[in-house]
């Protein structure tokens, strides 16, 4: 098992290099750069920027030299200083900014995979035993529903239901008052007033598919002989559910922890911008539209990070879980 | 004596205790489907006693399973008990009618596991593989005797020696995919037997074993219904087995008993015209077919059509290498059954299978004599000589559902060989494939039909019908009946020699069931771990073995006659 988790660990330091070195290419190939951006958005507004400061800028930020140069700067200064270099748009280091943003981004997305789970796993295990009845049909009726319905959709009604009928004030997770504020208890209880919006909606469409996938799952462990050898036991109906099939049932779900990591930083980008939610999504897609690129790359190196994590995490847990399973 | 043993043989030491155990009347189980009910049992009435075996014998849906499901009330959905009276006689004296009790109720579950035990056919998937053996034997402890961790503990390790599983106090933890089929029947009887029943059920409990391991298993469960005294209820479709351990029978078909009675009274002096229809065509596996006995041998100077010289097969390599075909030579001559017998993971079927280079050998030679007169290696043949040989080279396999495409009508799956090798297409390929149903025994109008719509013997025609559509030379037929009722089984050896004398075919048969080579073979290979131990004539082979291994196997077959009974006197074959 050790030596499995190391041997995976050392086979990370490949890919992320590989991985890092594709991510800057990629950036970089939309023509222009954040200069080119710059002086667009300057010419919006009627100044004009001269040819040569255009390029001091260029000299300023080092994207007059070649790109491999460019790179090895970035990936040298990650490696040894832990510097992500500075976010051109916002003049600050990409660390500060993503750290804040990702710190808020956990809290969300894990408090939306509670209400998922802790819903749509009983939900769905209570549709696949009754299978065919009036309960059965008007969960599926509900999970179809719910997965028909666009997240940014949901949002907004959402917003005018809190806004019109609670007159509660919408978008963000804090309240004016403690948007700059640092942390304290008033805080977090502000920020759990403002979280249930987020959290039902981003929930709605995980919740409707869990319990499809959930029903699935369970509809095809339950005729398994190994359940009816339980009944023959004596077990009683309960016992014998969440003890065999259950268990079995719940193995897939494992597995999908390795795309839940990389999702904390991409994930729900449209509900975040509706709901104007500080978390990480908006800021990746406003790096890229403004070709922040330093800002960008340190994104895609975390969703990569994210990915090879998860992915380990999940094959350690499934090996835990499941005796069949053998790391070697 | 220990405490625990006190606890568990209380019953059985009541001063007289009754030697009826349950006595069933009139049982009716219906399933509802959608046009209708189907009546899957429909008035059975039987007794069980004390030290008793009774074998419920009938074919695939005859009810046998849903008769013993539904004493313990666990039929699968939508299944129900709609009359009939189920009484269980207790050691106290005092009487009960399973069928009263709601199934989900606390009063039959206090009766599952307890008081009846069930063990069932496929010991893998019976048994949770996430589990381990220990904790699934423990629980039906705890349950019903209130026994703590430590004392289960203590229980499940004796009872796992009274099976035989060797290293009991690392096996109790390890999980049941780390044993072999007969080792996890045995865990399964051990569970059964934790609470020491009054009765046990057990399901077709070796119908997934070979040979050797059956008769292990069947030994075991007399032994321990001899030491604990219980009445067994055993439910097979395989008449040897009921020959030989059976006290009573009891024949069903479609939901229906037949006929019931002693075991000799079943076999010698059946009265019912199914009965006797269903040893009849036991018997007739129990000699050659008449077809053949008619036949004139082969002369001995005929060149074989394909000659197998030292054909290896090894999967994997280094130290995890496995050889499951080991330096095979064997000859097939034109018109002639050579049989592959051997028991489970002898390597017959990948030896088949090397045949048609649907695994690459990794040595050896195979030889295969063209229509021409000229010979060729397919091991060293290239793609398209092996396209053109495997047009004459066919196969035919175990799983009538399985082989047959559910997509495809019966018309496309029979006409699809000659399709792709544009062989015939559009009004003469339908008038083809009309004239290959009716060979094989199927009526040319239903060839528009999907394969759902036919039964398991029918399909198995299909698979046969493809397999003949090329005219070839050669076809592998890999345990072609074992799928089939034991009725539909001679029918379908009848017409594969039919068609065998009709188009000058040879097969090359691979069968674990002695009954089937005999009946149809001409010559015998016997596997052995990837090796050829012995070959002979089918005569010879069947009869008066050389080679040790296929002493030992055929002495542990059960024979159908309950006179004759045999597998107690086997033995046991171990590879120097």
């Amino acid at each position: 098992m050790l030596r499995f988790i190391a041997k995976r660990l050392l086979w990370m330091v490949p890919s992320l290099i590989v991985v890092s070195f594709l991510a800057f290419v990629l950036i970089q190939l939309p023509p222009g750069d954040y200069v080119t951006t710059f002086i667009a958005t300057l010419a919006a507004s009627n100044e004009v920027v001269d040819q040569t400061t255009a390029a001091d800028l260029r000299a300023r930020f080092g994207l007059d030299q070649p790109m491999i140069i460019q790179y090895l700067k970035w990936i040298s200064g990650i490696l040894l200083h832990g510097d992500f270099g500075l976010s051109f748009e916002w003049q600050q280091p990409v660390s500060n900014l993503i750290w804040e943003r990702m710190a808020l981004t956990l809290v969300l997305t894990f408090s939306t995979l509670l209400a998922t789970w802790g819903i749509a796993l009983p939900v769905g295990v209570y549709s696949a035993v009754k299978k065919y009845s009036v309960g059965d049909y008007v969960v599926t009726f509900l999970s179809f529903l719910g997965l028909a319905i666009p997240s940014f959709l949901l949002a907004l009604v959402l917003m005018y239901i809190a806004a019109v009928e609670f007159g509660q004030e919408v978008g963000g997770l804090f309240s004016e008052a403690y948007v700059n504020a640092p942390w304290s208890f008033g805080k977090v209880l502000d920020l759990l007033h403002h979280l249930w919006i987020p959290v039902i909606i981003l929930a709605a469409s995980g919740t409707a598919s869990l319990i499809r996938v959930m029903r699935a799952n369970m509809l095809d462990e339950l005729n398994k002989p190994y359940v009816t050898t339980a009944r023959a036991k004596g077990l009683s109906e309960f016992h014998l559910l969440v003890k065999y099939p259950l268990r079995l049932a719940l193995n897939p779900f494992i597995s999908t922890i390795s795309w839940l990591l990389p999702n904390l930083v991409s994930g729900s980008i449209i509900v975040a911008i509706v709901l104007s939610l500080p978390t990480a999504g908006p800021l990746l897609l406003q790096s890229l539209m403004s070709q922040d690129m330093y800002l960008a790359g340190a994104f895609v190196l975390l969703i990569c990070a994210l990915t090879l994590i998860g992915s380990l995490i999940s094959d350690i847990l499934l090996a835990l879980v499941d005796p069949r399973i053998r790391l070697e | 004596m220990s405490l625990i043993d006190l606890a568990t043989h209380a019953g059985a030491r009541s001063a007289t205790p009754p030697s009826l155990i349950l006595e069933v009347k009139d049982l009716v189980t219906h399933f509802p489907v959608r046009n209708g009910i189907v009546k899957a049992v429909d008035g059975v009435s039987l007794t069980l006693e004390r030290g008793k075996t009774l074998c419920i014998v009938g074919e695939s849906g005859s009810g046998k399973s849903v008769t013993a499901r539904s004493i313990l009330q666990i039929v699968d959905a939508p299944g129900r008990i709609v009359s009939g009276a189920m009484m269980l006689h207790r050691a106290d004296g005092t009487s009960v009618d399973l069928a009263k009790f709601n199934p989900r109720g606390r009063e039959i579950r206090a009766v599952r596991g307890r008081e009846i035990a069930m063990i069932f056919q496929e010991p893998m998937s019976s048994l949770s593989p996430v589990h381990t053996v220990g904790d699934q034997m423990m629980e039906v402890l705890r349950l019903h005797l209130d026994m703590g961790k430590k004392q289960a503990r203590a229980r499940c390790i004796e009872l796992l020696k009274q099976v035989e599983i060797p290293d009991v106090e690392r096996a109790i933890d390890r999980y049941t995919f780390e044993f072999s089929g007969g080792m996890r029947q045995r865990v399964m009887i051990a569970m059964a037997l934790a609470c020491n029943p009054s009765l046990l059920i057990a399901d077709e409990p070796t119908t997934a074993l070979d040979v050797t391991t059956q008769a292990e298993i069947l030994d075991l469960i007399r032994r321990l219904q001899q030491q604990h005294g219980m009445a067994v209820m055993f439910i097979t479709h395989d008449m040897g087995v009921v020959a030989e351990i059976a006290d009573d029978v009891l024949v069903m078909h479609r939901g229906k008993v037949m006929e019931s009675g002693t075991v000799d009274a079943i076999f010698h002096s059946p009265q019912n015209d199914y009965t006797r229809m269903l040893i009849g065509s036991v018997l007739k596996l129990e000699q050659k077919a008449e077809i053949r006995l008619r036949r004139s041998p082969i002369a001995d100077e005929t060149l074989p059509v394909l000659q197998v010289r030292n054909l290896s097969m090894q999967f994997g390599s280094g130290k995890n290498a496995l050889k499951a075909v080991d330096d095979v030579s064997l000859t097939v001559k034109p018109g002639e059954t050579l049989g592959i017998v051997g028991e489970s993971g002898s390597g017959k079927t990948t030896m088949g299978r090397c045949l048609l280079r649907i695994y690459d050998p990794s040595a050896g030679a195979i030889d295969y004599r063209r229509p021409d007169g000229s010979t060729l290696d397919l091991v060293k043949a290239d793609k398209e000589t092996l396209k053109a040989c495997r047009r004459e080279i066919r196969m035919i396999f175990q799983d009538p559902v399985g082989s047959l495409n559910p997509r495809m009508t019966v018309a496309q799956i029979v006409g699809e060989p000659l399709l792709v090798n544009r062989i015939a297409a559009g009004k003469q390929l339908d008038d083809r494939v009309a004239d290959l149903l009716q060979q094989v025994g199927l009526e040319p109008s239903w060839r528009e039909r999907y394969p759902h719509a036919f039964s398991g013997g029918q399909r198995q025609r299909i698979g046969i019908a493809r397999a003949i559509a090329l005219n070839p030379r050669v076809i592998v037929a890999d345990e072609a009946t074992s799928a089939l009722d034991v009725s539909l089984r001679s029918q379908m050896l009848d017409l594969m020699m039919g068609l065998q004398d009709k188009l000058g075919l040879s097969y090359v048969f691979i069968s674990h069931d002695i009954g089937v080579i005999r009946y149809m073979c001409d010559r015998v290979a016997v596997m052995y771990r990837g090796r050829v131990v012995e070959t002979g004539s089918a005569e010879q082979v069947c009869n008066s073995p050389t080679h040790a291994y296929t002493q030992a196997l055929l002495s542990a077959i059960p024979r159908p006659d309950p006179r004759a009974r045999s597998i107690h006197r086997r033995h046991r074959y171990t590879a120097a």
